[in-house]
This record gives structure tokens, sequence and C-alpha cells, in this order.
């Protein structure tokens, strides 16, 4: 009991940031074997020009868990993360070898359409970006581009994924007032309201909550809680309680390797790398 | 060290900086007085002076007119050019009358020396009248003939006078109205009617239809034209009633040496006693002066008369050219700013674009004649007009090559402004639209093209401000001295852009240097100028309110 409890005294004590995250949550241990898996990255690396950006990463990413990466500037999360939608297909120079594997297929096979991808993999920005149109127009934007005229259909998806980025009761009253009169947080939930418009399988968080209030953040928070109930989610962030607060399972990446990979309770407290626990404890640099 | 101090401090910048910007606005605001002042002043009626002359060999003169400016000159320079002055005279003040009675005379303005000159008096009954012909007229009211009787004078001369020329303008609005609205129409059936029968020719000519079908046609023609003639006929024999009316008033009026002088009332326009109106009627005269001249048509090679045609075409000129330029500029800008591959041949392009807009104007006038006039104008003629051959329809300079030659002189300032709108979007909205599964053009057309929509109309503005003031590009490709009709009209299809136009810009030139009248040429210039101004600067304040409020649509991501 004495030792359990010095054990207990020292995590607290090494792991300051993270401090009694877990202590009242009742959250068990996870373990990826037991889990069904959407996607599979397969020894893939990444190179802009000549620099490589990602080295040999392989994983398995959770169904309808949230997975979270973090790491240090420039160590290659946010690239990683734009590999799941072919978003570095718009960067000139960018060149990918490996596999990425959603639900068994490889989304860099040639045969794939580009656009049904991003459509089954959607994505939110670290800065707000709606479109210069109303709140209604801008979560119909997707169903439009697939050609769903219907006014009730439109009207139906609107409200359901407005109430599913918590955002319906803020703007009901003015579906048609443009995008931008709304503050930075709800912009935010508007913009994760468009990508769930589409149905998608996985949703891509690219630090959402970064450019966002403490108050804006917490509502972020709890909307991907309630999200991975639908979504496989993987978001990138900079902030650590945020990652062990929201997330089942956390990446560790530094200088585009992938460091440590694993349920996020065990990365948080019980680090196998020396390296990682480094970062979580903020002695990194 | 003071010096270097004072260097080291910045003052001089600011002072360079600071001068720099004052002797702009000091131009700037001189330009637009002086326009303004001269522009305007013109419409107000100056008073009519009588004064009685000496001459150096001792005829007398009487001179009544008004004061048009006056002149201190050293006497040589008088002397040199022949006239008479005492050896012992160094200045000579002179002063310009306008006395007009072109009529007369043959000259409406004259110099006159001071010296010798009585005393200046401005009689109450002094009359200007302004005419349809022989420009104004000066004397004093005799009395009014009805078909050779008179029938006022002396008081009840100026009421009498007044109500008979507002009769005969009446008479003589209709019988313009008339002309140019019920015969122009006639006339443009007529010639239809010419051109099908020339087409039912050509056609059978060439072996397309048959004998049968041409002369079942040629007759329908021929019924249509008979009635246009009986149509014709009956508009004209109005008119030659009204005519008769018209001429039935005459005004007999004394001129400045006693002489009776008689004038059709139909001739007159208007009669005023500028000596005697008090400012109240000045006031109104002025308001419907610079009416008329806004909306009335040019007299006397445009050295009279209104300026509307020149406004109307001006206007319509910089619509059509909008309509073009627009489109053609996006739709390049998009190319090159979205799709071409970035690189040396794209740099290339792009610098040859840019300088387009420095190459002289009148270069992309001769090739708006070669290539828009003669090339395309003439294939079209052929296909498509070749009834109307040889006389040219679009083969000749007209209001669309006038368009297209000025939609090229601009489109490098669009593509320009487009360009740098579609640069400034924020790649974070393009990757919001793509990470929607919206492919590349869906991007472009849903939500960047909009985004850019207030740069575009940035570029359209600097358009339509460098086209509206263009002049001599336009001169080889479709603007005249005088345009006959209006390209718009009630006539199908009713916008014609093969007609030739008048233009604002052209329009001062043409006053300005061609005008066998140069002194009453001159304040039209300047009242011209002020139009031509006013225009660009309403076009313009169109335009950017239009930008604003697509900015405030948009407001947030663009600029």
């Amino acid at each position: 009991m004495d030792g359990m409890t010095t054990m207990t005294e020292q995590n607290t004590m090494t792991h300051g940031v993270t401090a009694g995250l877990f202590e009242n949550t009742e959250r068990k241990r996870l373990r990826l074997a037991d889990e069904t898996i959407a996607l599979e990255v397969q020894n893939l690396n990444l190179y802009y020009g000549e620099a490589q950006a990602l080295k040999s990463i392989s994983m398995k990413v959770a169904a309808k868990r949230v997975t979270a990466f973090i790491g240090p500037s420039g160590c290659g999360k946010s690239t990683l993360l734009r590999c799941f939608n072919r978003m570095n297909d718009l960067v000139d120079a960018c060149r990918i070898d490996g596999k990425i594997l959603l639900e068994g297929d490889d989304i860099y096979d040639r045969k794939v359409d580009v656009a049904e991808l991003r459509r089954r993999v959607g994505m939110v920005f670290q800065k707000p970006n709606p479109f210069p149109k109303s709140i209604y127009e801008n979560v119909a934007y997707g169903l439009r581009l697939q050609g769903v005229r219907d006014r009730k259909v439109l009207d139906e998806v609107v409200e359901r994924s407005l109430r599913g980025a918590a955002l319906w009761d803020e703007v009901k009253d003015r579906l048609h007032q443009n995008a931008f009169g709304l503050s930075g947080g709800q912009q935010q939930r508007l913009v994760i309201a468009r990508a769930i418009a589409i149905e998608p399988e996985v949703i891509l968080l690219d630090e959402p909550a970064s450019a966002l209030d403490p108050i804006s953040t917490a509502k972020i928070e709890e909307l991907i809680y309630e999200l991975k109930k639908e979504y496989t989610i993987l978001i990138v962030t900079h902030n650590m309680q945020q990652a062990a607060r929201v997330s089942d399972y956390t990446a560790y990446m530094y200088l585009g390797e992938m460091i440590e990979y694993g349920d996020t309770m065990t990365l948080f407290t019980n680090p196998r790398k020396k390296a990682t626990e480094d970062y979580i404890t903020g002695r990194y640099g | 060290m003071t010096l270097n101090n004072w260097i080291k401090s910045g003052s001089p910048w600011i002072w360079l900086n600071a001068g720099a910007i004052a002797i702009s606005m000091i131009m700037v605001v001189g330009l637009l007085a002086l326009i303004l002042v001269r522009g305007f002043s013109h419409f107000w009626p100056s008073p009519i002076l009588m004064t009685d002359l000496t001459t150096q060999d001792g005829r007398e003169i009487r001179i009544v007119g008004e004061l048009s400016r006056s002149q201190v000159l050293p006497a040589q320079v008088l002397r040199d050019a022949g006239v008479p002055i005492d050896d012992d005279i160094q200045l000579v003040t002179r002063h310009l009358i306008k006395q007009g009675n072109r009529d007369v005379w043959g000259r409406d303005f004259v110099w006159y020396p001071e010296t010798g000159m009585g005393e200046w008096s401005y009689p109450r009954n002094a009359m200007r009248l302004e005419r349809r012909e022989w420009g104004d007229f000066y004397g004093f009211p005799v009395r009014i003939l009805e078909q050779g009787r008179t029938v006022a004078e002396g008081d009840s001369l100026w009421p009498e006078l007044q109500q008979r020329i507002r009769r005969a303008n009446g008479i003589f609005d209709e019988i313009r109205r008339i002309e140019r609205r019920e015969i122009g129409n006639v006339n443009f059936r007529m010639e239809r009617v010419r051109l099908n029968e020339r087409r039912l020719d050509l056609q059978f000519r060439e072996g397309r239809i048959g004998v049968a079908e041409r002369d079942q046609g040629m007759a329908a023609l021929a019924a249509q034209r008979l009635e246009l003639d009986q149509e014709y006929a009956v508009l004209q024999e109005r008119l030659d009633a009204l005519y008769k009316d018209v001429r039935r008033d005459t005004l007999v009026a004394q001129v400045m040496d006693g002489r009776e002088w008689e004038i059709p009332m139909a001739q007159i326009i208007r009669a005023v006693q500028p000596n005697s109106m008090s400012v109240f009627s000045k006031t109104g005269l002025y308001i419907t002066q610079f009416w008329e001249f806004m909306s009335g048509y040019p007299r006397e090679a445009n050295t009279e008369g209104g300026i509307f045609p020149a406004i109307f075409g001006t206007v319509t000129m910089v619509f059509v050219m909008s309509i073009i330029v627009t489109p053609f500029g996006v739709l390049a800008a998009i190319y090159l700013r979205e799709y071409a591959r970035q690189g040396p041949l794209l740099r290339v392009i792009r610098i040859s674009v840019y300088n387009l807009a420095g190459v002289p104007s009148i270069v992309f006038g001769v090739f708006g004649l070669g290539f828009f006039v003669y090339f395309m104008g003439g294939a079209i003629d052929r296909n498509f007009y070749p009834e109307a051959l040889p006389s040219p329809t679009f083969g000749t300079p007209g209001l669309m090559w006038a368009s297209f030659t000025l939609a090229l002189l601009t489109l490098p300032v669009v593509i320009v402004a487009t360009e740098e709108g579609l640069s400034r979007i924020p790649s974070t909205i393009r990757h919001g639209s793509l990470a929607l599964g919206a492919t590349k053009a869906e991007t472009l057309w849903k939500v960047v093209v909009p985004l850019a929509t207030p740069a575009m109309m940035t570029g359209l503005i600097l358009a339509i401000a460098r086209a509206a003031g263009e002049v001599a590009p336009l001169m080889l490709v479709g603007v005249v001295k005088l345009a006959p009709t209006l390209p718009i009209d009630g006539n199908f299809p009713f916008i014609h852009l093969e007609r030739k136009i008048m233009h604002l810009g052209f329009h001062i030139y043409d006053v300005g240097f061609q005008s066998p009248n140069v002194e009453a040429a001159q304040p039209l210039v300047y009242a011209t100028a002020l139009t031509l101004v006013a225009l660009i600067v309403m076009l313009n304040l169109t335009a950017i309110s239009i930008r604003n409020h697509l900015r405030e649509k948009y407001r947030g991501e663009s600029d």
C-alpha cells in the first residue's frame, strides 16, 4: 500500500503538467488490439523536395476513438494529419511513399478520387475558415457540391449538423446571416458542423482550439467528446492537457518520427521512452 | 553641425514629402477650379453694353454687344499689325466685344481699342436672341409681323414676342420630332426593305431559291414599300403644313448701326433682355441654359447647342466596353493565377500583359482599325450582311469596334487587379472548400471568385476612368464629329453597335481646335471638359459604391 502511494505521489510530482487529470475520471486503459481499425498507416515516408518530413511512420487508428498527435513545432504532426485526406497533394514539391489504408483500401492508390476521399475524411483547420456566405449556406456547401437541391433535405441536414456541433441554439434565429458575424469559437463550431454535414467517416482536427479563448476551447473539447460516438477523430494539438483530456490514444512525434504511440493514459502517466517523458513534463528543449 | 542635426532629425524629409503633396494638391485644385469656373460661368447671362467709338480716321461707330474679355498690350504689337496708333502711346487697352449678328457683319467677335471709346451704357431694352443659325443676335426689338402685318410694337411687344416664340418653338419641336423619330423610323424600315430585296436577289442568283419564291418575296416587299411610301407621304404633308405655320411670324429688330433686320420667329430659340433681368430670373435662365446644354443636340458645327449625343455616346461606349473587358480580363487572370504553371514562360506572358498598359493608345487605335474594323468587320459583312455591300455595316468604324479597342486597351488593368485580388484570398478558405470534397473548379467558382469580386470592381473602376477619357484611338475606330443618330433607339434591335458615336473627349478636341469660330467655342470647351470630368467621377462613384457593397458582403476575409 505504502509503495503504491509513493508511486502515485511521485507521478504527480514528475508529471506536473498532467497532474490530477485522470484522478476523477473512470478511465480504463485501452488496448489497440481490442479496437476496430479505421485507418492504417504503413511505412509512410514524406519528402518536401529533398527534405524528409515524415520517416517510416506506421500506426493503426482506432475507429470511433480520438487519437491525438503531440510533439514540438515542426515535428510533422500536421503533415501526417494532412496525409489522411491528401491535402499534401496541394503542395507542389511534396512526395509520398508508403500506404494509408482507409477501411482496407489504399487512399494513395491511383484510382482513388481525391474529392470522394475528402468527403469521407473531413477536416477542420487551425483558424476558423467559414466561407463568405450565410451560416446556412456554409453548412449546406458540401451537400450542394454533391448536387442536393431539395430544400427539405438541406434544412434537415443543416439543423442536424448545427445541433451536432452544439451551435444550433445560438444561431437558429440567424441562419441566413453572414457567417463572419459569428465569434471565433462559434465559427470553429460552424466549420465542424460544415464538416459533419456530409457525414464523413473520419474527422481530422488540426489544432482546432489554438486560436480560441478558454471558454470556446472547452466547448470544442466537449464537442469532440460527443463526436467520437459517431466519428473517428484525429486531432493535432500543442496543448498537452487538451490531448490528455480529449484523446483515447496519443502519438508523440519528434523530427518526423513517431517516438511513442499508445493509449493516452499510459502515455501520460507511464511513458515508455525518456524523450516522451521529457516532453510531457516540460523538460524538452 | 546644426545643419547636420537638422538633416538627422528627419525634418527635411517631412518638408520634402509635404511639399510634394502640397504641389500636387495645388495643381489638382487649380485644374478643377479653372474648369469649374470657366465651365459654369459660360451660362450666366452677361449684360449687353452699348457705347460709341470714334476711330482714328474720325468715323463714329456704335457698338452693342457683350464684353468677352479685355487686354492690355504694348502699342508696338498693334502698330506692327498695321493699326495706326500715336507714337507717344506705350500701352493700349482693348476689349473683345461679342457683337453677334454673324449674318449682318460676318464676324461676331471684334477687338476695339479703348482710346476713342465713349461712356458705356447698358440700355434696358437691349436684347439678345439665341438663334438656330448664325449664332446670337444683339439689337433692339422694333415690331412683330404676322404675315407681313404689324401685330405688336412698343410696350406690348415683349410679352407678345415671348408668347410667339413659345408657339414657334412648340411647332418646331413637333417638326423635329416627326423628322427625327417618325421619318427616321420610316427610313429605317425602308432601308430594311431594300436590304431584303437585295438578299432575295442574291439568294436567287446563287441558286438557293427559285423564281417563284423570289417573285413571291419581292411582291410582299413591294407591298411593304408601297405602304411605307404612303406613310411617308402623310408625314411629309404634315411637315409641309407645320413648316408653313412656323414661318408665319417675323420679328423686326434694329441692329447697332440703326438698320432694321427681319428675323423669322422659327429661328429664335430664346429672347432675353439681360440688362433688365433680376438676379432671380438670371438664375432661372442659367439653369435652363445649363440644362439645354446637357440635354440638347449640337448646332452650328458643334459651336452651339448641347452635347447630349456626346454624353450618351461616351456612356454607352463605356458600358459596352465594361461588358467586354470584365469577363475577358477576369478569365485571363484566373488562368494566369490559378491554373497556369508558374515558371519563366508565365513570367514572360505576365510581363507582356502588364506592358500592354504602357503601349501608346494611338497604337491601339491603329490596331483596332486594321484588325477589328477591316479584318473582323469585313469578315462579318461578307458573311452576314452581303446584301448591304458594297456599303459596309460592321466593316467601318463604329460603337462596337471603339468598345473593343478600349477593352483591349484596358484589359491589363483588369487582369492585374483581378490577379492581385485572387492572390489575396487566404489559402485557408480554399483548403476549407477542398477539404469538403470540392474540386478545384468548384472551389474557384463558388468561393474564390465571389471573394475576388471587389478586386475585379477595382480593376473595372480603373478601366472606366482610363476608357472614358481616351480620345486618340477613338478617332480611328468609331467616334465622329457629328453622329446623325444615337446608338440606342426605338428601332429593332434597339442597340446599334455598328453606328458611329459622338464622344465627350473628342468633342472637346473638335470644338476647341477644329471649330471655325474659336471665340464662341472656347467656353464650350470648358463646359464640355467639366461634363467629362463629372461623368467620369459619376461612373467611378457608381462602381465604387458597388464595390463597397460587395466588400461589405464578403467582409472579414477579403480586403
